[in-house]
């Protein structure tokens, strides 16, 4: 099915477009053309058969969205979430493309798991997944995993996710290793032994609440570590999960000196301070944690002067055994494919970001950090595109959510702006409200 | 008609208006009652050994300690004189609407073979008196306990009756009857009062 | 007067009134515990469950005594020795347990937060006896009873809480409650035992006992978990009894008229010397003593009428 897309404002930051309204036409899973007024002969079938024409008027259409940082949980943690759902809800939030970080279990640190993943991925027929391999072999910290393989099995970049390297000569070590092979590697940056044994961040309102604290400079001493090494290895870094006021400080200001650092944040360190906590609410419990509003002001003003390049969701799904027990026992995680969109045109909303820039950091960037293709509407790629409504009001409501992970902190709140529509490959694979998939 | 037996003579009893309120015993009566029962008390246990005074809270603590003094003014001894707070021997506790106040009890001496008359302002169902009783027996045991109180206005739930009354006023269950003392709020005088 | 509200978990939702009216209702419950019959029929039929997940000897059996006193049926259940060791959830256990229609529950628990799960999704009343570092409601109105009691008034007081605030439930519900009633609260430990960000609770910080005591007409001290010595919040118990210790010494910087208090179990010779446990600053016992009786007024004003 070919399909010809009316009548909407495109938004493609690759080229610096942001104009409309405007037509695309899709024949053959590509990009035909972009322009206005296109008509349904102008296709490349008689008579316009086998075309679908949309009328898109009042719609956003970006190049399709990806989400370099997603848990996806198989294999090993299906009943959190598998592939099949976890692609589901991606292409429902909006996304083309997901990253998924290699803390399965096994750990994604050989080949065999990371074929797996891509297999699985293929045979769900929804969205482009890419594995993320580890930098370590079982993400111990220990020793490195074999890069090359793992690239050429098709892993795009390495990370310990979930966990940090804390030994600053095997950083050293991976960075080198990797940048050799042209592959990124992204840092989860926490010092294990400042966090130790907290659960939200550290501040007045832990004390208030009797929680044992995470202090901002685990976060910031490890991104000052990786700022260090990279700049004297003369490699690049990726700052995965940028939540605190100093780190966003010390990325901007290594960025100044001319060093390969590159960052992201997700959605809930925009949205909300660990005053949510006062209730206790598991769905609030995350690493990092939710940070205090000085932070989340810093967080806005580093996405604004593109300090943070991208804005990526960390979507970790949990079972209910896992968030419904006591607040210290509860799994670290916030479900957010589904949320990450309407979050971000909030700050569209807000004046922080144009929309413009909102959708780079969700396709532009992430394409380019990972070297992965995508992330514009240039005739002749492959259409992968987002359709959204812009102006469309929702209720977040955990059940309806298409991730079996309904942990989420936005849990009846009224979001504006949603994904109607999701192409990969010049086929739908979401519909207002239906996933089309293989399975 | 009814009798009063205390031989204030023959009076008529009538029903109160809605809101209106009935003075059936002045500063005066009052007083006199208390003297008759201090009289009636020593009479009929003999004199003062052995007899403790305990008033209910809140109604019979003033009504206690005036007739402590009274019995002091005739005999020249003091009766020791305790209080007793019956809200945790309620029968109704536990379906009351608002939780009433709780007050101290204290009974600062052994209760163990003594006479204790129990002081209460008015005799109504008689719960409160079955609650007082209950409450007595946790601190001892008495030899007898008698039952004094200024106003009997029937109604009896249950089997209790008062030794020394101060005067028999019946009433309709929809009235209130309160005695008002100058300890209390400044005015010496019982009313009656229709309230549903 | 009626409590307006279904659970006591901590005293940071009590209001002014609210803890004037639990005190002033366990004043009159003192007595009952010096009676030679100490019962009294009132929360008779009723089943209190006292849900400990954390060891306890002496808060636990506090409750025990104020419940049986009120002639209640109380049931005490111990973590380590019930189906929490065959892996059962926290709501699995509560939910087992309200199936047997419980009057009130009081739990005490490591995790902060707990309680307040459990009262969200049980119809008893739920009486927090410690929830993690969190809160000690029924410590903190016993502490403030006993102040009461002996000064005569709580507001304009100078109290100083030594020792490890930061994992003290003990300490936070103080703070709270002394601020509320008025009083100035200080306190003082080694800088690793002070939460950051505790001065927002309406306290003055110091990292010197001397001069937390200074014209103190309280000194509370917290008791010393020689655990945390291992995690390095202090470097040994000699160390933090000869600069944080409650002494002969250093009392005398406190005014003459002043009363010691300590949680307890104090450890002899750490935070207070023992002259100063068995001297007559002491008031240890007397917050034992009022412990029972704030717990009866609590038992008694949280049991609900079904009926009403």
């Amino acid at each position: 099915m070919d399909y010809l897309l009316k009548g909407a404002r495109i938004v493609d930051p690759a080229r610096q477009l942001d104009c409309g309204p405007l037509d695309i036409l899709v024949e053959n899973g590509r990009i035909a053309r972009v322009a206005e007024g296109i008509s349904p002969a102008a296709g490349r079938r008689a008579k316009g058969e086998g075309l679908e024409s949309l009328d898109l008027s009042g719609m956003v259409i970006t190049p399709g969205l990806i989400d370099m940082h997603t848990h996806l949980r198989e294999p090993g943690f299906e009943y959190k979430e598998t592939i099949w759902t976890g692609s589901q809800a991606a292409v429902a939030g909006g996304f083309a493309a997901v990253a998924c970080m290699p803390n399965t279990c096994p750990v994604n640190d050989n080949r065999a798991v990371t074929e797996f993943i891509k297999r699985k991925a293929q045979e769900c027929g929804l969205v482009r997944v890419y594995p993320i391999a580890a930098i370590t072999t079982a993400s111990k910290g220990a020793q490195l995993a074999e890069f090359a393989d793992l690239r050429d099995a098709g892993a795009v970049a390495f990370s310990d996710d979930g966990k940090p390297v804390m030994d600053a000569g095997i950083m050293r070590r991976a960075l080198e290793y990797a940048a050799s092979l042209r592959m990124p590697v992204i840092s989860h940056c926490e010092d294990l032994n400042l966090s130790a044994g907290g659960v939200m961040n550290e501040g007045s309102a832990a004390t208030r609440l009797g929680l044992s604290g995470i202090p901002g400079s685990a976060e910031d001493a490890m991104v000052a570590r990786d700022i260090i090494l990279a700049d004297y290895t003369g490699t690049p870094v990726h700052i995965a999960h940028v939540s605190t006021k100093e780190a966003v400080s010390l990325v901007r200001e290594a960025k100044k000196r001319g060093i390969a650092v590159t960052a992201e944040t997700a959605p809930h360190y925009f949205t909300l301070t660990d005053e949510y906590l006062e209730n206790y609410d598991t769905n609030g419990k995350v690493n990092p944690p939710l940070r205090s509003a000085d932070d989340v002001g810093a967080i806005k003003e580093g996405l604004k002067d593109g300090t943070i390049d991208v804005i990526a969701s960390d979507h970790a799904p949990h079972g209910r055994t896992d968030k419904e027990v006591e607040f210290d026992y509860a799994s670290f995680g916030i479900s957010g494919l589904e949320t990450s969109l309407a979050l971000g045109l909030g700050l569209v909303e807000e004046g922080v970001l144009t929309l413009s820039q909102l959708i780079a950091k969700m396709t532009t960037m992430p394409a380019r950090i990972l070297h992965i293709p995508g992330g514009t509407l240039e005739v002749g790629a492959p259409a992968d595109l987002t359709v959204i409504d812009p102006a469309k009001s929702w209720r977040v409501v955990p059940a309806a959510l298409y991730s079996r992970g309904k942990n989420t902190p936005f849990a009846g709140w009224e979001l504006r702006g949603k994904a109607i529509l999701t192409m990969v490959d010049g086929q739908i694979r979401y519909r207002e409200g239906q996933v089309n998939g293989s399975l | 008609m009814a009798f009063s037996p205390q031989g204030e003579g023959v009076f008529f009893y009538r029903e109160t208006e809605m809101g209106q309120k009935r003075v059936v015993m002045d500063a005066e009566g009052i007083d006199r009652a208390l003297t008759r029962i201090a009289y009636e008390m020593l009479e009929r246990n003999k004199g003062v050994e052995g007899l403790v005074l305990v008033g209910i809270r809140t109604g019979g603590i003033y009504l206690a300690q005036r007739l402590q003094k009274k019995i002091t003014a005739i005999e020249g001894a003091v009766l020791p004189l305790g209080i007793l707070d019956v809200t945790l021997y309620r029968d109704d506790l536990h379906s009351r609407r608002k939780k009433l106040r709780l007050g101290k009890t204290d009974i600062p001496f052994s209760l163990d073979e003594k006479k204790v008359v129990l002081v209460d302002d008015v005799l109504f169902t008689g719960r409160t008196i079955r609650a007082a009783m209950d409450g007595l027996m946790d601190f001892g045991r008495p030899k007898l306990i008698q039952l004094a109180v200024l106003i009997d206005r029937g109604h009896r739930e249950l089997p209790i009756r008062a030794d020394f009354v101060g005067k028999n006023l019946p009433s309709s269950f929809w009235e209130a009857v309160a005695v008002n003392l100058a300890e209390k709020n400044g005015l010496n005088e019982v009313v009656i009062e229709q309230v549903a | 007067m009626k409590l307006r509200r279904k659970d006591i978990l901590g005293m940071q939702d009590l209001s002014v009134e609210e803890i004037n009216f639990i005190l002033d209702t366990a004043d009159s419950f003192l007595e009952v515990s010096t009676r030679e019959i100490k019962k009294v029929p009132t929360l008779r039929g009723k089943t209190v469950i006292n849900l400990f997940y954390e060891a306890s000897t002496r808060t636990r059996t506090s409750f025990e005594i104020a419940g049986k006193r009120l002639s209640a049926d109380t049931i005490n259940i111990s973590a380590s020795t019930s189906s929490v060791v065959k892996g059962e959830t926290l709501i699995d256990t509560a939910r087992n347990l309200e199936a047997m229609n419980p009057d009130i529950i009081v739990m005490r628990h490591s995790a902060a937060g707990a309680p307040h799960m459990l009262a969200r999704l049980m119809k008893p009343a739920i009486i927090n006896a410690g929830d993690g570092a969190h809160e000690h409601p029924t410590q903190a109105l016993l502490d403030l009873l006993t102040i009461r009691t002996r000064k005569g008034k709580i507001a304009g007081l100078n109290v100083a809480i030594v020792g490890d605030i930061g994992h003290s439930r003990v300490a936070r519900s103080n703070i709270h409650g002394l601020t509320k009633m008025g009083a100035h609260v200080t306190v003082a430990g080694p800088a690793t035992m002070i939460p950051r960000g505790v001065e927002k609770m309406g306290v003055a910080v110091f990292h010197k006992i001397d001069e937390a005591i200074r014209d103190a007409d309280i000194v509370m001290m917290l008791r010393i978990q020689t655990e945390r010595e291992k995690q390095n919040i202090f470097p040994s118990l000699r160390e933090y009894a000869a600069y944080f210790g409650l002494n002969s010494r250093n009392i005398r910087l406190a005014k003459e008229d002043v009363l010691v208090m300590h949680p307890g179990p104090v450890n002899r010779g750490v935070e207070i010397s023992p002259d100063i446990a068995d001297g007559s600053y002491s008031i240890i016992l007397d917050q034992v003593t009022n412990g029972v009786a704030v717990r009866m007024a609590l038992l008694y004003l949280c049991a609900e009428d079904t009926k009403a």
